[in-house]
């Protein structure tokens, strides 16, 4: 920057016309700054923007006062039956008739649960929705204990809360092999038979783990096998235990749940699977081995390629068919794991983006500091790889979201089929009744799947800018 | 660098099986792998064979052949109830088909205006397209096509009270319009002439869209081989055109002149034939409207829905298609001199296309999927009319899910496959 | 390796066990699978607390009540006209009591084994008032609803043909709800289902006085229980829980009295309440069983009139459904 104050070498020193004294800048002309130049820039520019801009507020102007004219102005919000939304009795138009969605509040949030025995549906929801944020909100500490609380105990006390639990298990695995102790008999809703069953199971199962892998990688790897199968049947215990004790709960069979909280289920669910089953998948896709190479690349393209209603239509209606005679599954439990193989397909082709995006750099040198693979997948490769598809795997979640109303066509009422069901009581048939209950429907899968997108969209910026340090 | 490999170090004595011995294990897992399989399989297997052979299901493709009885709301070819299931298969999936390549059509129409309209100057615009984006990605597919038939398309009125579209109704209103804000003198004598012009032929009503129907007389194929006369000259009129502006750099309006040429051959083949097309007004008569063509408005329902779902999931993959492009690109055909227009045509679009192709495909497959949600408000689609009427009547439940799954994963693969031949012909050529 | 393959073949054997009789598949489970319509006054519809009632619902109430003495070991499916017969073919429910009309290819090439008639319907059109037809033979390039699935959806073609007339369109809906939407939205001129089915529909409508019934019946619709081929005991209880209930009407036991007709020395009496003979075992069941299905539901006129009959909502007169000593045509085969 040269000092423009100082004095100028001139060519002609004798021109008296050149002013010596330096003169503030102008303004700009009113037409370049300011809210005008915004104008212009953003409405005015040219006569199509013109156009456009007065298109824009004609369009504005159709359809957001009608809109506030419909929900709030011109709404009804108490009564009791469809008279109370009739132009006709009221003699003045009428907008949404919220009293209706009053009326059938209960039926939309817990379907058929029994009134007695809603507030476990309330304890899910609360409980869930505590654990949720702390989980969500980047600054707040103990992330792994919070996870550990959402992911792996959440679900197990929701189950038990929301069914009652006590699931008499009769059988494991020497169960099934012919050895059965079922017949005798226990207490607190457990089987003394099934435990007996299990112990023997357990040891059996980990000393088949140790002597296969003694026999193939010696006695350190044996120890080792051991002990995972010993963890591993350990937790399962614990998680069985809590589902078969009878918790003195009256059982709520799943036929009575309807509403948001199958909506609910449903999404969380096929959520909680579907990332784990989908990275597995996505692995499985890029395996070295052909067998296992090809079967995930069969079964992603035949999950993609299918519509989910036929996938439920079948999970529903046609799978016991294939099962053998006694063995019955929940009905919702079906559509359940329909819903959650489709979305692990769908999020196994995002997380292979994301490990395909890995360059191969990082491979190399995950392998040169001597980690094994499964070590630099867990440390070097899925930390990346699953940061860099973040937006895609919440794309995903909003789109299961939105799948959940599939159910509806097998016959499960989530909250658009409970809705759907409620538009067909006749107390309650008023021309504003339908546009109530969509906007009501709508406004809650909105939140839903607006909050999830905008929710990505902060913690990619977050990563991004971590990213960047 | 020797020549010589160095010798592999030996194995540890008395430890021939290694689990870290690559192969081996990869054995072992494949065999696993492949044993489950196989058990889940056959058990499946002998499981519906012995489920199907108690019940005494005859089992086959047979059924057909076997008369339908049923009858369907829409169908592209001539149906009736006394042909046969393989017929009526062949209505469901052209109707599968024809929702969902007007939906992919009308579906990227919208998702283009609206991507291009989020990245605009204007902010009333932006933020209008802004909102539709946000709002019809954010309800499921099925809500949006029950809003569509339950709230929107159920409350139009009946037959009888039709809302007709022409210039009759049009300078009618115009002329009540008038007399009703106190131009009498201008309203009356135009709604007097309105009435003396012909009926509407267009009409809509709770019964869906009617519109007249052409009919076609002798000569009329005259017009169809003029159509593809000029389409074959559009087709070679571009590739002389980019070839002459290879060569020279001399631009012709390609577009301008096509679509003149597909307008005028065809007009004047029906001259030259003395316009053997003729049309059928609707008429009502009795409950319907009777002649002229009818689009349904389970049909209406799903393909708005359906596009302006998908719509809005394409414009943002327009979006950041054009955002992927580099400032420079345009910076630089500006200051070769392009103008706004031919610099989005010819420098941002087709670098553009290559971010937005990959995700348009799986886009125009899940539109493609979600036409079966037809069944929920009465479309005869493939799956209402397959594995719903015919699964029922026949109780084939096998072969005909079967078949259902085998077309959509056959559609899906077709269209992956014309994508992909796509994305080859736009993809960067690199050196 | 030896081991292993015969750890394997113990697995194959599993999935290859052989299929178990559905009556001990139900007492397995502790309840009945029944499918259902998804809601039809009279026939199956649920209230506000999911407790389920109607015609077809007693019938599957009777069924347990005979295996557990239990009418509340139920568990009802809705299921929609189209997946109905998908949904017991598979074996996801054990007996579909679903308005279901006999047909010969449901009886035979389907799968499926009547257990008898419920209910003698036959087919006709609901319609607006306003529109003032008399008669359906009128109905010419009519628009009309009618529920997938069905056979009503089969008999419009036919009855059109046969009468020389067209039908503009013929609009089929997945659901009943759907249909009778659409129908009272406007969508069609005519509902078109079986006659009981246009009572109780009708009753759901907004103003059922602006809607008539054309006094024309254009198909015969033997309404009843059906089960799967290939277990005959499971199709002959469910047969004779159907015949159980016209008997006992027939012999005038109720749910108040069986207690005394226990005691009552009438050999048709003590051989149809067990005290004779046993002929219950022949079933599967005790002797005692008809006395447990009784106790629970009442014989069939009582199930006919708390559900459908003059004193109810639907007030359908008995008609065709009385029994053979009163003018009707249901009639129970002796038991002996």
């Amino acid at each position: 920057m040269t000092d423009i104050s100082a004095p100028r070498p001139s060519i002609t020193p004798a021109t008296p016309f050149v002013s010596t004294a330096f003169h503030e800048p102008q303004p700009a002309p009113v037409a370049t700054r300011g809210p005008i130049l915004w104008a212009r820039q953003h409405l005015f520019g040219s006569v199509p923007q013109v156009l456009l801009t007065l298109f824009g507020i004609w369009l504005l102007y159709v359809t957001v006062p009608p809109l506030i004219k419909f929900f709030l102005i011109d709404a009804v919000w108490t009564g009791t039956n469809r008279d109370a939304c009739l132009a006709e009795k009221l003699g003045r138009p009428v907008g949404a008739c919220w009293p209706f969605i009053w009326a059938k509040l209960d039926q939309l949030i817990y379907g058929f649960y029994p009134a007695s025995e809603r507030w476990r549906v309330n304890v899910v929801y609360w409980l869930g929705a505590i654990l949720l944020l702390p989980l969500l909100i980047q600054s707040l500490p103990y992330k792994r204990l919070n996870a550990i609380l959402f992911f792996g105990v959440y679900p197990v006390v929701a189950f038990v809360l929301l069914t009652g639990g006590n699931l008499d298990l009769q059988r494991f695995v020497l169960g099934w092999l012919g050895v059965d102790f079922s017949t005798i008999g226990g207490a607190q809703g457990l089987r003394i038979g099934f435990w007996i069953d299990y112990v023997l199971s357990t040891v059996l199962l980990t000393a088949i783990a140790y002597g296969i892998s003694r026999f193939l990688a010696g006695p350190e790897g044996g120890r080792s096998a051991a002990q995972t199968t010993l963890s591993v049947l350990g937790v399962l215990a614990v998680v069985l235990l809590a589902v078969d004790i009878d918790t003195g709960l009256p059982q709520v069979e799943t036929r009575l749940w309807g509403g948001l909280l199958v909506t609910l289920v449903i999404a969380v669910t096929g959520i909680t699977v579907s990332l784990p089953f989908g990275i597995l998948l996505a692995l499985g896709r890029r395996s070295r081995l052909p067998l296992v190479k090809w079967l995930c690349i069969i079964f992603i393209e035949f999950w993609r390629g299918v519509p989910l209603i036929t996938v439920l239509f079948f999970a529903t209606y046609m799978l016991p068919l294939f099962l053998p005679g006694r063995f019955t599954i929940d009905g919702l439990l079906r559509a359940l794991v329909g819903v959650a193989l489709f979305a692990s397909a769908y999020m196994a082709e995002v997380v292979r983006g994301g490990l395909q995006a890995i360059p191969k750099g990082q491979y190399e040198g995950a392998m040169a500091v001597g980690l094994r693979s499964g070590l630099m997948m867990r440390l070097v490769v899925l930390p990346q790889a699953l940061k860099l598809v973040i937006p895609g795997i919440v794309n995903n979640f909003i789109g299961l979201f939105k799948d959940t109303t599939l159910v509806l066509i097998v016959s499960i009422f989530d909250l658009l089929g409970s809705m759907r069901a409620a538009f067909t009581d006749p107390n309650w048939a008023s021309p504003t009744t339908l546009f109530t209950g969509f906007g009501f429907a709508g406004i809650i899968y909105f939140v839903f799947c607006f909050g999830m997108s905008r929710y990505s969209m902060a913690l990619e910026k977050r990563l991004d800018r971590a990213h960047r340090h | 660098m020797s020549e010589v490999s160095p010798a592999a170090p030996p194995r540890p004595r008395g430890r021939r099986w290694s689990w870290t011995d690559p192969k081996l294990r990869s054995q072992v897992i494949q065999i696993t792998v492949a044993v489950i399989l196989l058990w889940l399989l056959w058990s499946f297997y002998s499981n519906a064979q012995s489920n199907l052979s108690r019940l005494g299901i005859a089992s086959g493709f047979g059924f057909l052949d076997n008369r339908a009885g049923f009858a369907i709301s829409q169908s592209l070819v001539p149906y009736n109830e006394s042909m046969s299931y393989g017929r009526a298969f062949l209505v469901g999936l052209l109707n599968t088909l024809l929702v969902a390549f007007l939906g992919i059509i009308l579906a990227t129409l919208i998702g283009f205006l609206m991507g291009v309209a989020r990245l605009s100057k204007n902010v009333v615009i932006k933020a209008l397209a802004s909102a539709y984006v946000e709002i019809t990605r954010n309800l499921p597919p099925l809500f949006q096509i029950m809003f569509w038939y339950l709230a929107v398309l159920a409350t139009l009125p009946g037959p009888r009270q039709s809302w007709g579209f022409g210039l009759q109704p049009l300078l009618g209103a115009i002329g009540s319009g008038l007399s009703s804000i106190g131009l009498g003198f201008l309203g009356g004598p135009l709604s007097t002439y309105a009435a003396t012009l012909a009926a509407p032929g267009v009409f809509v009503n709770n019964r869906g869209l009617v519109v007249p129907r052409p009919i076609f007389e002798d000569g009329s194929m005259a017009i169809l081989y003029a159509l593809i006369a000029a389409l074959i000259l559009s087709f070679l009129l571009g590739r002389w055109a980019k070839k002459r502006r290879e060569a020279t750099g001399h631009f012709f309006p390609v577009f301008w002149t096509s679509l003149g040429l597909i307008i005028v051959l065809p007009l004047l083949a029906s001259a030259a034939m003395g316009f053997p097309v003729g049309v059928e007004k609707p008429e009502l008569r009795g409950f319907n409207f009777v002649g002229g063509l009818r689009v349904i408005p389970e049909f209406v329902s799903l393909l708005l829905a359906l596009s302006i779902y998908t719509g809005g999931f394409i414009a943002e993959i327009v979006r950041s298609g054009i955002l992927a492009v580099s400032k420079g690109q345009t910076e630089a055909a500006h200051s070769l001199g392009l103008r706004n227009g031919p610099t989005l045509r010819l420098v941002i679009i087709p670098q553009a296309m290559r971010v937005i192709v990959p995700p348009l495909t799986s886009q125009y497959l899940n539109l493609t999927k979600n036409s079966s949600l037809g069944v929920a408000v009465g479309y005869p689609d493939l799956f209402a009319v397959f594995a719903g009427t015919t699964l029922n009547q026949t109780g084939q439940a096998i072969e005909i899910i079967a078949i259902i799954m085998a077309v959509y994963l056959t559609i899906s693969i077709v269209t992956s496959t014309i994508m992909g031949w796509y994305n080859k012909r736009v993809a960067l050529v690199e050196r | 390796m030896k081991r292993i393959l015969l750890a394997a073949a113990g697995l194959l054997s599993l999935a290859g066990a052989v299929q178990a009789a559905t009556l001990d598949d139900v007492k397995a489970r502790g309840a009945l699978n029944c499918g259902v319509t998804q809601g039809l006054p009279g026939f199956s519809s649920p209230n506000d607390k999911n407790e389920w009632s109607g015609l077809d619902v007693d019938f599957c109430r009777a069924i347990a009540a005979g295996i557990f003495n239990d009418p509340t070991k139920v568990k009802f499916t809705p299921l929609s006209a189209k997946d109905r017969f998908t949904a017991l073919t598979s074996g996801a429910i054990d007996v579909l009591s679903r308005n279901t009309t006999w047909t010969m290819s449901r009886d035979t090439t389907l799968g499926f084994n009547f257990a008898g008639v419920m209910y003698y319907d036959g087919q006709g059109f609901l319609i607006r008032k306003s529109v003032g037809l008399k008669s359906a033979k009128e109905l010419q390039e009519a628009s009309i609803c009618v529920q997938t699935g069905t056979s009503n959806e089969l008999n419009v073609g036919d009855y059109f043909r046969a009468n020389n007339m067209k039908y503009r369109e013929v609009i089929a809906f997945a659901t009943l709800d759907e249909t009778v939407k659409a129908y009272e939205s406007g969508r069609c001129d005519v509902f078109t289902s079986d006659k009981s089915q246009l009572a109780a529909v009708r009753l759901k409508l907004t103003n059922p006085a602006d809607h008539v019934l054309l006094p024309e019946t254009i198909s015969k619709e033997p309404l009843g229980p059906l089960v799967r081929h290939g277990d005959d005991q499971w199709f002959d209880l469910v047969k004779w829980t159907y015949f159980a209930l016209l008997n006992s009407e027939e012999l005038g036991i109720t749910q108040k009295n069986v207690d005394e007709m226990v005691k009552s020395e009438n050999p048709d009496i003590k051989r149809l309440l067990g005290t004779d003979g046993k002929y219950g075992e022949g079933i599967g069941l005790t002797p005692d069983w008809v006395v447990r299905i009784i106790k629970a539901t009442g014989n069939y006129g009582e199930i006919y009139d708390r559900n459908v009959g003059p004193a109810t909502p639907l007030g359908i007169e008995r008609g065709l459904n009385n029994l053979w000593t009163k003018g009707g045509i249901q009639y129970g085969p002796p038991v002996r």
